[in-house]
C-alpha cells in the first residue's frame, strides 16, 4: 500500500520538477527563475522524504534539513543581491 | 490497526504529492510574477507538510523510530516560506518601474523603504 503510494508520489513530484525546469528556462524575469529554483528545492525535499519512507531508514532526514536551510539561504541571498547590489553590507 | 495506519499514511502521501504538483503547475501556468508567487508559497508548503505528517506517522507508529527531524523540517519550512515570498515580491517591485507608479504612499510620507532605502541607511550612504 505504502509502496504504491510512494511510486505515485514520486511520479507526481518528478512531473512537478519538470514543470519547474520549464519555468526556469522560459521565465521572463530573474525573479521568476529564483522562484522556480526555490520550488525545485522544496520538491527535492519531498523526493528525499519519499526515498526515506521507501527504503525505511531515517538517515535521509538530515539531508532534507540541510536542503531546506541551504535553499532558504540561497533564495534570500539572490533577492538581497537584486535589491541592494550586495549580499552582505 | 497496522493496516489502518498504513492506509492513513498512504492517504497523506498522496495528498502531499497532489498539492506539490498543483503548486508547481500553478508556477508554470499563471500569467505574471505576482500571481505565480501564490502557487509555490501556499500549495507547495501544504504539500510538504502533508508528506512530513505521513513520514512521522509511518516511522513513529510502524517502525518505532524517533521522529523529531520531521518536526524540525516542518517548522523550518513553515517559517521560511513567507519570508521567501516577501523577498521575491520586494525584488520584483524593485525591478519593475511600471508597478512602482501604482503603489500607494507609505504611512510617514517617506517613500517605500524597499525603493529608497530606510531613513538611517540614507544618512549613512557614501
Amino acid at each position: 500500500m505504502i509502496t504504491a503510494a510512494c511510486s505515485f508520489a514520486m511520479i507526481a513530484i518528478s512531473a512537478s520538477i519538470l514543470l519547474n525546469i520549464f519555468r526556469l528556462i522560459v521565465g521572463p524575469d530573474v525573479t521568476d527563475r529564483i522562484l522556480a529554483l526555490d520550488t525545485m528545492v522544496i520538491n527535492a525535499i519531498g523526493l528525499i522524504i519519499l526515498a526515506g519512507i521507501t527504503f525505511g531508514t531515517t538517515m535521509y532526514f538530515e539531508a532534507a534539513l540541510l536542503f531546506a536551510m541551504v535553499g532558504f539561504v540561497s533564495t534570500v541571498a539572490f533577492c538581497k543581491f537584486l535589491l541592494r547590489g550586495n549580499v552582505i553590507e | 490497526m497496522t493496516t489502518f495506519i498504513e492506509w492513513v499514511s498512504a492517504a497523506f502521501i498522496i495528498v502531499g504529492a497532489v498539492f506539490l504538483f498543483v503548486g508547481s503547475f500553478g508556477l508554470a501556468k499563471l500569467p505574471d510574477t505576482m500571481r505565480r508567487l501564490h502557487g509555490p508559497t501556499k500549495a507547495t508548503t501544504l504539500g510538504i507538510g502533508a508528506l512530513l505528517i505521513a513520514s512521522m506517522l509511518y516511522f513513529v507508529l510502524l517502525r518505532q523510530a524517533a521522529g523529531f527531524h520531521e518536526l524540525l523540517i516542518t517548522l523550518f519550512l513553515f517559517l521560511t516560506a513567507p519570508v521567501t515570498a516577501n523577498m521575491i515580491a520586494k525584488a520584483h517591485i524593485f525591478r519593475n518601474k511600471k508597478l512602482q507608479e501604482d503603489l500607494p504612499l507609505a504611512a510617514r510620507g517617506t517613500g517605500w523603504a524597499t525603493l529608497t532605502g530606510s531613513v538611517d541607511s540614507q544618512d549613512n550612504r557614501t
